[in-house]
């Protein structure tokens, strides 16, 4: 049937298909073409959830976890769940005010919406905690979330053990972006070095969340997820007790203990003075906390024991024996007529605590009574051997010896940063003295002062190579991995390897100088170290130390050394304390190191030990200059302060001392990070104060 | 049944009938797609009519019984009745100034009894195909005058008119398909070239700078009058009409759509368009509205219905991740995804397979419906045809390139497969007209 305008039907099936088809070329384009949109929708609905593992225990050598892993809780809040709470009474649970509240809910609502959950305080106290759960199903909308924190149960080792926190931007980029924002990472110590064991390996969660956020169960219901492994464990040298005794001892003093056991090279105990709470770092006022620690002058957050660079003074005299006796300028006869001062350099120095009565008659009898003279001439003797061309050939033969024992170089502990002293070669003195320097020169060397450094560590080193005759294994903490693996090994074999360094010096002439060791100890100087029915060898060392003091070279009291091994046959222990600016070595390092030797050796301490523990503690032997080095920089800050905001009430503190500190009522109106600095500024004044306190009572 | 009334079943045309079926049921799975939780019971949940799915499972089921009552009717019923049914439609939009209630920005819509919506603007597109094929099919009509077309077009257009009002611009445009309807029944071809040439007009405007554009158009214009100096010599009214028509281009462009933009069109409307074409809003369209700048929160973007529409269905791929694997449609990223933007659970879920499939059985819809249309005898019943075939087009096509991102967010379901009782009832009574008319094509109606 002919129809009017038919063949319009076509034009109408046209228009049909050329709109289809301009649809299904769109969609081709999407779906086909554009690879993007895949990708899109996993960013959309997949959250890859971070799977934090436990990270690893320390063990201390008695098995007793030194630092272990605990549950702090965060308190979240999901703002739209909060309902008909009585916001005053939660405010005074919390002990904040209305208004932080609402600043807080506020903030949660911007950062991450009212339906998601955010932070609202971080590590509750447990106080906080207790109080929280108590009263919990008053307050819908809060809850509390567990965080792994790490707690130290001994309170101890804070140096050694070191300490997490959040990674830093540099950080990121040296790890090659292996770690992300927000993760936590050894930042010195064990927890440093050994973080690839301590860390585990990551898992990864994958989650579907909705269209606003929210997680709503597994993808793929876990197929892709990996799971966490946790972090190995590490079993330590460390003797937890004798490491809490070395603290305690150590309290109010600056210095170190460092306590090695020479037959394998394991630290026992290693601490310094000031020293400071580990766990005052992981808690729920770590910032605070750390900013206090690194603002005090006297550095508690420095270890000593690797980083404090102390003149040996006598403590080195053993060891200057032995190089002369190895190379064979003296012999165990050799005697000095000491009558109180050297003139072999025609200066009269240096002098000597004994004169006469024959203290020098004999190479035992010379350490014994420590004699400057005959050290200071035996290193004349060693460096001026006729063997060698001249005395630049000596000293560079004697400064061989002195590397030989781990002085002057790193000795490459498990720890960061370890320093290495100094023990100066020949250039050195060269350019001082533009070649012309003479055995002179340098002649103190000999008692262990012009410009040898050591560190306590290398100290004790040095005595488990007299202890040991000759060898030493590189001191270290950890003894064992968890699971060792091919890589663990690879990195504790150099801690397993004997270094026979010394053994060319014969075992005749280390006995002479380790049976006089015995003598200082048995009628000697350090005649405080004797423990009945121990064989002990000792020595003490009183070093001359300087400081700058407002422009000022300030001599300051001498520290307090002592090394030590013991017992003579077969040793256990080797010990090297120092007390800085406390006098001489027998008055405080010695009994320090007696009581640890004790404590370790016999597993308790005698009675009349047990009181020189309290009395020693309870001693405060911090340096004088201190306070004022405390002052200087504290008004220094005040100073910058003063530039950076124009606010004057802190420099006013320091020029007017009496005047009276504005209180943290006037600080309220100002700016957050005002009232953050002044908190700083505020702690730094109250430490300082108290120590004022302390200093005049 | 058959076998008693004998009369029920001839001539029915049973492609229409299984294609119906096959969007509905492909609607119904892909709803089930959207709503259905894991864990759910499925048997349960289907029976109770508490999930959409089940619900649409039984919009369907009364669909079903009221096309075979349809059937059951006779096809001179509608022709007969068909000015009463355009009377009840526009009575029923008129009933929603004082009864309609305000629901997602359309306040076309009228509640009855709790928790039924009946939106009157959606129904009385079976009123203005009934009603137009009528006029059109009147002997005394003849449709090449242009009394007789302006007639028709206010016929469809005042529904549409009405909707307007009623904030309802979406439904409103598919009125526009009527004119399909006329142009088979002759309307020359100039009128549709003519409105194909002001769309083009309108979106050159906001793509190209109003100066610019400006001299563009007097450029063309200059153009053209030296090509045709020529006949302009022998004619001077043709220079005449040029220059006019290149007054009323430029009229439109540089008074009309911004007149259209600041005073018509609500702010999201406008909002739609420009993100549709991919631009910011130029400042002098952006209405500042009481109350609109104080809300705070985290405001989504205007497109963002658009983004992840075209996530959804880009993110499926060549093969589609599956039924109730699609991330995007599972987890609520696509807003509205129950009924406008059904098509997203399907292009997710089944790739560009999948959507091709759909899109080749809407065509075959579409041919079929022009097919029947050719081969009824009564006018009536041909322009009846081409009003339903217009509308689902229309539907259909503004509906997809809604959902890949080819045409502004105009809510307008996709026919069949959307979630929405009055939508499945109203296409369906639509469809189910047309096969009754089509079962008695050899009748000639009046």
């Amino acid at each position: 049937m002919p129809v009017f305008n038919q063949s319009r039907s076509r034009i109408i099936k046209l228009i049909f298909t050329v709109a289809f088809l301009v649809i299904l070329v769109q969609l081709f384009n999407l779906q086909v073409i554009s690879g993007k949109y895949r990708k899109l929708a996993m960013d959309n609905a997949v959250y890859p959830k971070i799977v934090y593992p436990e990270r690893g225990i320390i063990f201390d050598r008695k098995g007793k976890a030194i630092l272990n892993n605990s549950i702090m809780y965060d308190m979240m809040v999901t703002p739209a769940e909060i309902k008909g709470i009585d916001t005053l009474e939660f405010c005074r649970m919390m002990e904040i005010d209305t208004a932080e509240f609402n600043r807080r809910i506020l903030d949660a609502r911007f950062k991450n919406t009212a339906v998601r959950p955010s932070i609202f305080e971080d590590l509750l106290t447990p106080e906080l905690q207790v109080r929280f759960e108590e009263n919990s199903w008053k307050f819908p909308g809060f809850v509390l979330v567990q965080r792994p924190v790490r707690v130290y149960p001994f309170k101890a080792a804070a140096h050694i053990l070191g300490y997490i926190a959040e990674v830093s931007p540099k950080q990121i980029e040296n790890s090659e972006s292996f770690y992300r924002m927000g993760d936590y990472v050894g930042q010195t110590g064990l927890e440093a070095i050994y973080e690839k064991v301590l860390m585990g390996q990551r898992g990864v969660q994958y989650l579907i969340k909705d269209n606003k956020n929210r997680l709503v169960g597994s993808y793929e219901k876990g197929e892709f997820d990996t799971a966490a492994i946790a972090g190995r464990g590490l079993r330590t040298f460390i003797d937890i007790e004798l490491q809490q005794l070395a603290e305690k001892l150590m309290t109010n003093k600056v210095g170190s203990v460092v306590a090695l056991d020479p037959k394998t090279g394991g630290i026992l105990a290693m601490t310094s003075g000031p020293n400071f709470n580990p766990n005052e770092l992981t808690g729920p006022d770590k910032n605070k906390n750390y900013t206090r620690l690194v603002l005090d002058v006297s550095a508690p957050l420095l270890n000593r024991a690797i980083k404090g660079q102390y003149p040996p003074g006598s403590t080195f005299k053993p060891l200057g024996a032995l190089i002369a006796l190895d190379e064979g300028v003296i012999n165990a006869n050799y005697g000095f007529p000491c009558g109180g001062r050297y003139h072999g350099c025609g200066i009269g120095k240096p002098a000597c605590t004994h004169s006469g009565g024959g203290h020098a008659a004999t190479l035992r009898l010379s350490i014994a009574n420590s004699c400057n003279s005959y050290y200071a001439h035996v290193y004349r003797l060693t460096v001026d051997n006729p063997k060698y061309k001249n005395v630049k050939d000596g000293y560079e033969k004697w400064h061989d010896y002195m590397n030989a024992f781990g002085l002057g170089v790193r000795l490459g502990i498990d720890l960061p940063s370890e320093d290495r002293g100094n023990i100066p070669d020949t250039a050195v003195y060269n350019r001082e003295y533009r070649n012309q320097w003479n055995s002179c020169t340098n002649l103190t060397l000999g008692i262990g002062q012009d410009k040898m450094l050591a560190t306590p560590l290398q100290l004790a080193n040095a005595m488990c190579i007299v202890a040991n005759k000759g060898y030493y294994y590189t001191p270290h903490f950890v003894d064992k991995i968890e699971g060792e693996t091919e890589e663990d090994t690879a990195l504790l074999n150099k801690y397993r390897k004997k270094h026979e360094v010394l053994t060319n010096i014969s075992d005749l002439d280390y006995n002479e100088v380790i049976d006089g060791m015995q003598d200082v100890v048995e009628s000697g100087t350090a005649r405080i170290a004797k423990i009945p029915g121990i064989e002990i060898c000792a020595k003490t060392g009183t070093a001359e130390n300087f400081t700058f003091l407002d422009g000022k070279k300030l001599k300051l009291p001498d520290n307090s050394m002592f090394v030590c091994f013991a017992p003579k046959e077969n040793p256990r222990i080797a010990l090297a304390v120092t007390v800085e600016n406390a006098g001489f070595g027998s008055t405080w390092a010695g009994p320090i190191a007696r009581i640890l030797m004790e404590k370790y050796l016999n597993d308790t301490i005698q009675e009349k030990s047990k009181a020189d523990v309290e009395r020693i503690s309870n001693t405060d032997l911090m340096p004088k200059y201190y306070i004022r080095k405390q002052y200087i920089t504290d008004s220094l800050r005040a100073v910058e302060w003063f530039k950076l905001t124009k606010d004057s009430s802190y420099i006013k503190k320091y020029v007017f001392e009496n005047t009276t500190a504005p209180g943290p009522e006037e600080n309220k109106e100002q700016g957050k990070q005002e009232k953050k600095e002044s908190l700083v500024f505020r702690n730094v004044e109250r430490s300082y104060r108290q120590k004022q306190f302390v200093r005049t009572t | 049944m058959s076998q008693r009334n004998p009369e029920i079943s001839k001539g029915v045309d049973w492609s229409l009938v299984w294609l119906w079926a096959l969007l509905s049921f492909i609607g119904i799975m892909a709803i089930f797609g959207v709503t259905y939780h894991e864990g759910d019971n499925v048997l349960q949940t289907f029976l109770r009519f508490r999930t959409d799915y089940s619900r649409q499972f039984y919009f369907f089921v009364a669909s079903a019984f009221i096309g075979m009552f349809i059937l059951l009717t006779d096809s001179k019923f509608f022709p007969a009745t068909a000015n009463l049914w355009y009377a009840a439609g526009i009575l029923l939009i008129l009933l929603v100034f004082p009864l309609g209630s305000k629901v997602k920005g359309t306040e076309s819509i009228i509640k009855v009894g709790g928790s039924f919506q009946f939106q009157p603007a959606e129904f009385c597109k079976i009123c203005v195909c009934l009603a137009l094929a009528k006029y059109l099919s009147r002997p005394e009509t003849d449709f090449r005058r242009t009394q007789s077309q302006l007639i028709a077009a206010g016929i469809a257009l005042l529904p549409a008119a009405f909707s307007i009002m009623q904030s309802e611009t979406g439904l409103a445009l598919v009125y526009l398909s009527f004119f399909i309807v006329m142009y088979r029944e002759g309307l020359s071809s100039a009128v549709l070239i003519i409105g194909f040439s002001i769309g083009t007009l309108i979106v050159a405007t906001l793509l190209v700078e109003k100066n610019l554009l400006a001299i563009i158009l007097t450029a063309i214009a200059a153009f053209v009058i030296y090509i045709m100096r020529r006949q302009i010599k022998r004619n001077r009214a043709l220079l005449v009409n040029i220059v006019l028509l290149w007054g009323l281009c430029v009229g439109i462009q540089r008074f009309g759509v911004p007149f259209i933009f600041k005073h018509i069109l609500a702010t999201h409307q406008v909002e739609r368009i420009f993100s549709t074409i991919g631009k910011d809003i130029p400042s002098e369209y952006k209405k500042v509205q009481k109350g609109d700048q104080v809300k705070v929160g985290v405001k989504k973007d205007v497109d963002y219905n658009v983004k992840q529409s075209k996530i959804a269905i880009g993110s499926g791929g060549f093969a589609g991740k599956g039924l109730l694997k699609g991330t995007q449609t599972r987890f609520d990223f696509v807003p509205e995804q129950r009924t406008d933007f059904i098509f997203c659970t399907i292009g997710e879920g089944f790739g560009f397979i999948g959507s091709l499939v759909l899109l080749v059985l809407y065509l075959v819809l579409l041919f079929r419906i022009v097919t029947v249309a050719e081969r009824q005898r009564s006018v009536f019943s041909r322009c009846y045809a081409y009003g339903v075939g217009a509308v689902f087009f229309f539907h259909i096509a503004i509906n997809l390139a809604m959902t890949v991102g080819l045409a502004p967010v105009i809510g307008i379901p996709l026919p069949f497969v959307s979630y929405g009782g009055t939508s499945l009832l109203t296409n369906t009574i639509l469809l189910f007209i047309l096969i009754r008319l089509d079962a008695d094509r050899q009748m000639v109606l009046r």
